[in-house]
């Protein structure tokens, strides 16, 4: 066995407390196992070993079932509500941010329509009753790009707990794009890969078979890199070959929830070969 | 090859099969107290089945990986002393826990079974671990959790070719698997699981 690690500490360090056990439990670590139920009897955390498996095993319990609620918790339709949130934030922002920009300009010659001057504009001292409502608006403007960042915080941590395999591929913020514009993993999990390819390009989908236009080679996966940096004639291949892999992705989270790594490597490898087939 | 004290075989409709006391938990058969343990189920079902010597004797202090809903960790705890269950994913974590409603020895964590620095603080040293991962590295996860082990310790595995490689043949994903694992493990006894589970490989061996 290994010599006890001084800096190790049981889970019961923070004393039976429930509250504290079970998030030390949920969250301490250590560089190697000990004889935690003798330590915790010579220390007196509790008289005897019957007693301490009994704690362990409330506490255990207690742990992880705060650990599965969470994660219920933290469901697609949550994903998509963060999605349009997060949308909703960026685009009032920038609205806000031109009417500031604008507005100031009649007051301050070197006013531009942007954050920078924004965040600048939000820490002067206002002076009478107009100048005052525009420096409180920056301010509220401001804090509103704030809080789209918070969000795309929170999308990037919760996307990889609702469909990890898809957030590995596709990062969060598309994952969760796609998830939105299916209505859920769920419906996602069940489109075919030709779906998912120009999902968010229904427009010119539809217009397409009206008859007078030619058919959407992608739809919002085209921000994902594997396609934007692809030549142009080559974007068609990748789409595909992206979508095919997607679905694959969004089947595995919706009906396993494992995250398997070789699923990446298999798809840059392909991009890789349609990328090759170009420079020949 | 002799049953661990706990472990009984008894007949249910007519058929005799593996046993073990507690309380039902999916469903299977009973005969008073005992319940039907299903070797098409349970993979050390199945190595007990087939006759595999596994060194358990009953009572043991196990580390049990890869726990998934419960099913075989049950049945563990019902003849095992204290029984650590981790398990990664939440969704089988649910049913997990009301296995371990009844049975006091069982502690649920969840856990990556890759990273033991993250329940080291509350496993302690075993004297069984079992392993039932279906993650490619599978012979890296013993070898990591190696260290709950004394010398002489027991690791009973059960590997999955198709989590390793598909393309690749059972016989020498097997073959692979076992160097790695003589890294620091002697391979006591080895036997393919089937009839009861297709591509798998049960492994007795002890810690050096």
């Amino acid at each position: 066995m290994n010599a006890r690690n001084p800096s190790d500490s049981g889970w019961f360090v923070d004393g039976l407390d429930r509250e504290r056990a079970v998030e030390r439990v949920r969250t301490g670590t250590a560089m190697s196992p000990h004889d935690w139920p003798s330590i915790a009897v010579e220390s007196e955390v509790v008289p005897d070993r019957d007693e301490y498996y009994e704690s362990l095993h409330e506490i255990t319990c207690a742990a992880a079932r705060e650990a599965v609620e969470e994660h219920e918790r933290a469901d697609d339709q949550q994903l998509i509500h963060l999605v349009r949130a997060l949308d909703d934030c960026q685009r009032t922002a920038n609205e806000l941010t031109e009417r500031v920009g604008e507005w100031a300009g009649s007051h301050d010659a070197t006013a531009r329509m942007e954050t920078a001057y924004l965040r600048e504009l939000a820490e002067r001292d206002a002076d009478g009753l107009v100048e005052r409502r525009l420096i409180s608006l920056a301010k509220r403007v401001v804090e509103l790009e704030t809080e789209a960042d918070e969000l795309e915080t929170a999308l990037e941590r919760a996307t990889p707990e609702v469909a990890p395999n898809l957030s590995e591929l596709a990062g969060p913020l598309l994952a969760a794009r796609l998830i939105a514009l299916a209505g859920g993993l769920d419906s996602l999990a069940k489109k075919p890969s030709g779906t998912l390819q120009v999902l968010g390009a229904e427009d010119a989908l539809f217009a397409h078979l009206k008859g007078n236009a030619s058919p959407p080679k992608h739809g919002i996966i085209y921000t994902h890199d594997a396609i934007r940096g692809m030549p142009r004639e080559q974007r068609g291949s990748a789409a595909r070959a992206l979508a095919g892999k997607l679905t694959i992705a969004a089947r595995i989270d919706y009906y396993s929830g494992e995250l398997r790594p070789e699923l990446a490597e298999e798809l840059d490898d392909r991009i890789e070969r349609i990328r090759a087939r170009d420079s020949q | 090859m002799t049953l661990p004290t706990g472990v009984e075989r008894h007949s249910f409709e007519g058929e005799t099969g593996l046993a073990t006391r507690g309380k039902p938990v999916y469903g299977e058969p009973t005969d008073g107290e005992w319940r039907k343990w299903n070797p098409h189920r349970s993979k050390l079902g199945a190595l007990f089945e087939l006759g595999v010597e596994t060194n358990l004797e009953g009572g043991e202090t196990v580390l049990y990986l890869g726990a998934a809903s419960g099913t075989t960790v049950s049945h563990v705890a019902d003849f095992a002393g204290p029984t650590y269950a981790v398990e990664f994913a939440p969704r089988p974590m649910r049913d997990l826990l009301a296995v371990a409603d009844s049975r006091p020895n069982l502690f649920p964590l969840l856990k990556d079974a890759r990273k033991p620095v993250e329940y080291a603080h509350v496993v302690e040293p075993v004297d069984v671990i079992i392993q039932d991962v279906a993650t490619r590295g599978q012979a890296r996860v013993a070898l990591e959790n190696s260290q709950f082990l004394d010398t002489g310790g027991i690791l009973i595995v059960a590997f999955k070719a198709r989590s390793e490689d598909v393309t690749e043949s059972p016989e020498s994903v097997f073959s692979r698997l076992c160097s790695e694992l003589e890294e620091e493990y002697e391979i006591l006894e080895r036997e393919r699981l089937e009839p009861y589970h297709a591509d798998h490989l049960g492994v007795v061996a002890r810690k050096q």
